[in-house]
């Protein structure tokens, strides 16, 4: 069958199978890899993807699902060039180590500062509780999170990072 | 790498065009809403179909939740995070929301629907409990019209309701009746996880006395999505800790836990007559308040 969906705000038409999943079109068919393919249960949330302005799991979305709506992957995060505030909020405050979850929690944490710019620590634990994170413990994960929204906020007086000495 | 056998994909445009598609393509076509219970156990080849039809399209037309003067109508396809989100469910059905926060996680919320919870039917699964604690009714489509059965009709066992081959759940009916609240009750290992046990129950009073209670489980066996046998217990009794305790004890001889990786059947048991308790209590409290 053939499926055409905007990804990143590129139409896109493929000829794929009934049951291909969304993680696989956008890594296999699109060669989009910076969304994560994890756990293919709905647990871990690497996969996680924007449909429609909102996040969901890819590896529980058909490619055909998604036929005619609007994907949004973490390589479109950037614009014209510029690390989104919470790309540069992750670097700033050691938000990621191995990076496997990254993708995903980036594109959570995206939708949550869009619909609440100022969150509480428990609202953004709450925000990513769908996803695992094996290295962090999540707590700079928060912090990076915390930071980026200051940043949009203009309020961000230093970088808050742990002390590391 | 999980992925599901191979099937034909369709996609319905309206309800009519679904159930037109189910009756033409067989007992081997399924309905998907949010597909987070279908995907998996097709992954898993638990289920196996020919024909999955796709009805997210029908969330402009089965998607909400109208509050009428006797009753709130909620649409098959409303998902779990509009459920979470809904002021006028939290006004009157507050259950909906104790149960929506512990229901998966955000991002399975904004894709699964009540209407999918409930004809997947998985004795774990929160919604039924709670739409049986509310005595809801659910409304079917099929080729010759619509029927309307209650709760109890709906949920067949494991994995299966009374909707047909041909036909699909559209809507869920829940009355509203006065001086009543509700509560829900979940213990569940981490964040997201299955329940261990969880509990839902609606109580209405009349003056000093209950007038009628309602409490349904989860995840501590096939039958236990409403308790007729605490009901009895409450009815015409005046609301006190001795009597939660009481329909506690009650709820947990009426259920059949297993020992699993969640747990061994004395502590479900343990935690199915604690959180009948609490949640009796809880909605009790809502009552007061209101008043």
């Amino acid at each position: 069958m053939q499926v055409t969906m905007t990804v990143n705000g590129t139409e896109v038409t493929r000829e794929i199978e009934g049951r291909l999943l969304l993680v696989h079109f956008l890594r296999d068919h699109l060669g989009l890899t910076g969304t994560h393919w994890g756990c293919d249960t709905s647990n871990c949330g690497a996969c996680a993807v924007w449909l429609d302005g909102e996040p969901v799991k890819s590896c529980t979305v058909l490619a055909a699902m998604a036929g005619g709506h609007d994907v949004r992957t973490v390589e479109g995060l950037e614009r014209f060039g510029e690390l989104d505030p919470l790309q540069r909020g992750f670097m700033e405050c050691h938000g990621l180590q191995c990076g496997f979850c990254t993708p995903g929690m980036l594109m959570t944490a995206r939708a949550l500062l869009d619909q609440n710019p100022d969150p509480s620590e428990p609202e953004i634990r709450d925000a990513i509780s769908g996803q695992i994170c094996r290295c962090t413990g999540y707590a700079s994960i928060v912090r990076s999170i915390q930071w980026a929204a200051a940043e949009e906020a203009g309020t961000r007086t230093s970088i808050v990072v742990d002390d590391l000495s | 790498m999980q992925v599901p056998a191979p099937f034909d994909y369709e996609r319905a445009t309206s309800v009519d065009h679904a159930v037109r598609l189910l009756d033409r393509l067989g007992s081997t076509a399924r309905i998907v809403a949010g597909g987070h219970s279908l995907l998996p156990m097709m992954k898993l080849r638990l289920v196996h179909c020919e024909y999955l039809i796709d009805i997210n399209d029908l969330h402009r037309e089965l998607g909400y939740v109208r509050v009428e003067p006797t009753r709130i109508r909620i649409g098959a396809m409303t998902r779990h995070r509009e459920l979470l989100e809904s002021a006028d469910l939290l006004r009157a059905l507050p259950i909906f929301h104790d149960a929506e926060r512990v229901i998966a996680d955000p991002l399975v919320r904004n894709r699964g629907t009540i209407g999918g919870s409930l004809c997947q039917a998985d004795p774990s699964e929160d919604l039924s409990a709670v739409c049986t604690s509310l005595d809801a009714s659910c409304v079917i489509r099929g080729l010759g019209g619509e029927r309307v059965v209650t709760m109890a009709e709906f949920y067949r066992g494991p994995y299966e309701t009374a909707v047909g081959p041909a036909e699909m759940l559209t809507e869920i009916r829940i009355p509203l009746r006065p001086h009543g609240s509700s509560a829900f009750e979940k213990v569940g290992r981490r964040a997201g996880d299955w329940a261990v046990v969880s509990c839902g129950a609606a109580i209405w009073l009349d003056g000093e006395v209950i007038a009628d209670a309602r409490v349904g489980l989860a995840a501590v066996g096939p039958n236990t999505t409403g308790i007729p046998a605490v009901s009895r217990a409450l009815r015409g009794r005046p609301p006190s800790a001795d009597l939660y305790a009481e329909a506690g004890a009650i709820a947990a001889e009426h259920c059949t836990p297993v020992t699993d990786q969640r747990g061994s059947v004395e502590y479900k048991r343990h935690l199915a007559a604690e959180l009948t308790g609490r949640a009796l209590r809880r909605a009790v409290a809502r009552i007061g308040r209101r008043s």
